[in-house]
């Protein structure tokens, strides 16, 4: 085997769906018994690039990439993930792809059983053949002992504890005779703590034995724990290819998020002096599916903009969802004083707090319906508006007209690009979609609002308009806003103070004026500390690594 | 040139084809020996006789609820409320609105209960509310037998006890909507006036009852549940109250059927009026989430125009008498047309 060139060589890739460019020129190299950390915030590519090396049909049907992947010096061209996996690529992928009935052993061996001849194999084939089941639970138990773990080869999937399911995966991929490469793709994000631990040590004494591992995470100090080489991607470059030794917590955060750490993202509002606390929260917890949120506390004062970052799935949604009563929650929060009760999306509404999903077409819209609808919708169900009185007062009747005035006065306001107040929200793009959901908050007159990703699938233009129509309200009209967003830099060009959320907590709370790097480091789990960690405490922690 | 397609395509090319198919039947008619007049006179009646039960569906397509297959069940309640009416021997206006206010509680009732059912099953409720239906007649038919009603018109002769399957309205409220206000205009034309105008003012108060708040809020239900929930609006409530309407209209229009046919229709009756309701209100334009009065209005007419046509014409045409199996072909079929558009129609 190829002991002086590398294991695994990728050049030049390059892909684009549909003219929108998501990995260029990428390429590194992975030689046997390393282990190469692969980092990039969300949608950086680490995804895509993953499916390219292993041959995703995907990939193929949105056009094909360009660039180059040498295995052994050879070149390589993977038609489906099958082929991948004969070439000795083995992968873990972040959800579990095991079946919960089946034990450990007949996981771990899944389609590749060692078998034995009957007598139906006279008549009917090898497809008679019947399972040796001693040999398979061998060849599990070597699996596993090689892991260096404790897995109960007789246990059915479903009973397992969500590590040792992670284990198993990867012990399937390492019981194939030939896998050389082996990827992982988050594999300690569902992990506890411990549990990651071991994670890691078994990882690295299958490198000892050879094998080449790409182990992709977003938790930096893993990264920075076991790999040799470190691979940072963003948007779609590969913007650092360094060797691990030497390298802090703190310099892969600035690489992974910095657009540039000289910070040149544009002017930033003065930081104003906002006094009066308007809403609170202690103790919030929101049981949101991928989105949960454990322990939030957090203040906002009288026209603030408050902005609440972190990467996916670390709980940063669940937070406004859970305040207007979208998703189970519990904890405390108050409103100008008052307590708002929770799981019950009418009150919120008419404590004055109006939201607008970061779900555009699911929760954000009707899309059947026309604009007038939409946009009206909320304020005649909460408030009563746009409704007029028939029969003397006996009942009441939506007021169409009202309906159209208001309509036409937020498509004129924001700029809305439709046919008239009668088309269906279905019809217009993106950008203007969402302007509609901003309208249909506004149209509550809130005291609080909440944004959630409100630029997400939105082109540049549209987001520039966006994100200058709060702003304007902001302003205008004091009304205080609670921004959600994935991205940092968009949080950091319009809030006063922001929250990163990880793990369901509040890493930190930072001006937007504070170094990239230190949001790097709170986004990427770096602290410890459970929550308001100050810049201080973000600081001491760099050196650890 | 533009407007006509668009118009065109807005009332949609399967209601233009049976349109002129229906078109085509009235030509026909005074050739083979069908008189026109008569023919008119009964398409109208029976228009009037099937409107509400088609309007009924309309509250639960609008709440997302779907096509209620389940429309027996405020078919039973419009039974108790009629047979409650003539136990009493309430007899003309009195008898008619009278068995529609004793339908009211039955239908809440029958209503509140199957909607929590179907707020259980979403994404079933078609499915679910069919075999709801179809169970609860089969109840209903041990409960016709036992329950002490004593009017000797209603029972079984022989036993004394025991609803019959069929019990005239002749005497107590028999076309007592056809009648009011009637036109008659030769032998066999009359214009049902009291019944249509009946008819009109219901679709007119469900029209505004889906332009209040709450209609509103049950129409956003139906095309967004999620946006709906986000607004304030209880989901299942709203889905509730369109079930319950849905059942009380259903009531309704089967006594207003009652009332124009001249007889109580008991035990397994029931079942058969779903499908043709729900047939017209899908050739009316409906879809599984949307439907409006002129979906209600148009597939009616179609439907019942069909269907009284095509079996007199074609009898007329083949000199024998077999107008209730063309009756049954031509209805069944129609359903089935109708259920396959459905597929289509959907988002």
């Amino acid at each position: 085997m190829g002991q002086t060139g590398p294991l695994l060589s990728l050049k030049n890739i390059s892909k684009d769906f549909y003219g929108n460019v998501v990995l260029q020129n990428v390429g590194f190299d992975l030689h046997e018994g390393e282990i190469l950390g692969l980092v990039g915030e969300n949608g950086a590519g680490k995804t895509t690039l993953m499916s390219i090396l292993f041959g995703m049909p995907v990939i193929a049907e949105t056009g094909g990439f360009t660039g180059t992947i040498e295995l052994n010096g050879q070149e390589m061209h993977f038609a489906s993930p099958f082929d991948a996996l004969d070439a000795g690529l083995g992968m873990v992928h972040q959800e579990f792809s095991l079946i919960p009935g089946f034990t450990t052993t007949e996981n771990i061996v899944l389609n590749r059983e060692s078998m034995k001849p009957s007598i139906l194999n006279d008549a009917f084939g090898d497809r008679m053949s019947t399972l040796d089941r001693p040999e398979m639970k061998t060849r599990a138990v070597g699996a596993i002992k090689k892991l260096g773990v404790k897995l109960d080869p007789d246990m059915l999937v479903s009973e397992m504890p969500v590590g040792h399911k992670q284990f198993t995966e990867i012990a399937r991929e390492i019981s194939r005779k030939n896998t050389k490469i082996l990827i992982l793709d988050e594999p300690t994000a569902v992990l506890t703590e411990s549990e990651a631990l071991i994670l890691l040590d078994s990882l690295k004494k299958l490198a000892r034995e050879g094998v080449g591992i790409i182990f992709i995470s977003h938790r930096l100090r893993e990264v920075a724990q076991i790999a040799d080489q470190i691979v940072v991607l963003r948007d779609g470059v590969a913007v650092k290819n360094v060797p691990a030794a030497g390298v802090t917590i703190k310099d892969i955060a600035s690489w992974m998020v910095g657009r540039s750490i000289s910070g040149e993202a544009g002017p930033r509002e003065e930081s104003r002096a906002l006094e009066e606390e308007i809403f609170s929260v202690e103790h919030l917890w929101v049981d949101m599916p991928g989105e949960s949120v454990r322990d939030v506390g957090f203040s906002v004062n009288k026209g603030e903009i408050f902005g609440i970052g972190g990467l996916a799935g670390q709980g940063k949604l669940g937070i406004p969802n859970g305040i207007m009563g979208l998703y189970p929650a519990g904890g405390t929060v108050h409103l100008e004083g008052k307590e708002i009760s929770l799981n019950n999306p009418a009150a919120a509404l008419k404590a004055g707090m109006s939201f607008v999903s970061e779900d555009r077409r699911g929760v954000g819209l009707l899309l059947d319906e026309s604009l007038e609808w939409n946009i009206a919708f909320t304020a005649i169900q909460i408030h009563g508006q746009y409704l007029k009185p028939v029969l003397g007062g006996l009942f009441t009747q939506r007021d169409s007209k009202a309906m159209e005035g208001l309509c036409k006065e937020y498509i004129q306001l924001l700029d809305i690009k439709c046919t008239g107040t009668k088309q269906k929200a279905k019809e217009l793009s993106g950008g203007n979609q969402q302007k509609i959901c901003l309208a249909k908050a506004f149209a509550m007159k809130p005291n609080v609002l909440f944004v959630s990703e409100p630029t997400r699938g939105i082109d540049v233009g549209a987001k520039k308009l966006v994100i200058d129509t709060l702003k304007k309200y902001n302003r205008e009209y004091g009304t205080t806003i609670i921004m959600i967003s994935s991205e940092l830099e968009e949080l950091r060009s319009i809030c006063d103070r922001i929250a990163i959320i990880d793990e369901g907590k509040i890493a930190g709370i930072l001006p937007p004026s504070a170094d990239v790097a230190e949001f790097g480091i709170l986004m990427a789990g770096a602290t410890d500390s459970p929550s308001k960690t100050k810049r201080q405490s973000a600081a001491e922690e760099a050196p650890r690594a | 040139m533009r407007d006509i397609k668009t118009s065109i395509q807005d009332f949609g090319w399967p209601r233009i084809i049976i349109f002129i198919f229906l078109i085509v039947l009235f030509i026909l008619a005074p050739i083979v020996g069908v008189r026109l007049d008569a023919s008119i006179s009964d398409v109208l009646n029976r228009f009037g006789q099937y409107a509400i039960l088609v309007l009924a569906l309309v509250p639960m397509i609008q709440s997302g609820c779907g096509l209620n297959f389940g429309l027996a069940l405020g078919i039973v309640a419009g039974l108790l409320g009629s047979t409650l009416s003539l136990q009493f021997e309430w007899r003309g206006f009195m008898g008619f609105f009278g068995a529609i206010a004793l339908s009211l509680p039955f239908s809440i009732i029958f209503g509140y209960i199957y909607g929590k059912l179907l707020n259980k099953v979403k994404g079933e409720e078609m499915t679910i509310g069919m075999y709801v239906g179809l169970s609860f007649v089969m109840i209903m038919c041990i409960m016709w037998l036992v329950l002490p009603y004593s009017n000797p018109q209603m029972v079984w002769g022989f036993a004394g006890k025991g609803l019959r399957t069929t019990i005239s309205t002749e005497g107590y409220w028999f076309k007592i909507l056809n009648n009011f206000l009637a036109v008659k205009i030769g032998q066999f034309f009359v214009f049902p006036t009291g019944l249509l105008l009946f008819v009109a003012i219901c679709c007119y108060l469900v029209w505004l009852f889906m332009r209040s708040r709450t209609g509103t809020a049950m129409t956003a239900v139906g095309s967004n549940p999620d946006f709906a929930r986000a607004s304030g609006v209880n989901a299942d409530k709203m889905r509730t109250i369109s079930v319950i309407m849905s059942t009380f209209l259903g009531a309704v229009g089967i006594i207003v059927y009652e009332q124009s046919f001249g007889f109580i229709q008991l035990y397994t009756a029931p079942n058969p009026m779903v499908f043709p309701a729900i047939a017209a209100i899908l050739i009316g334009g409906a879809s599984v989430n949307k439907a409006s009065m002129v979906n209600v209005v148009i597939g009616t007419f179609l439907f019942q125009g069909l269907l009284t046509m095509t079996p007199s014409v074609i009898n007329s045409i083949l000199q024998t008498d077999m107008s209730e199996v063309i009756r049954m072909i031509v209805s069944n079929g129609i359903i089935l047309y109708a259920l396959t558009r459905k597929a289509k129609v959907t988002k």
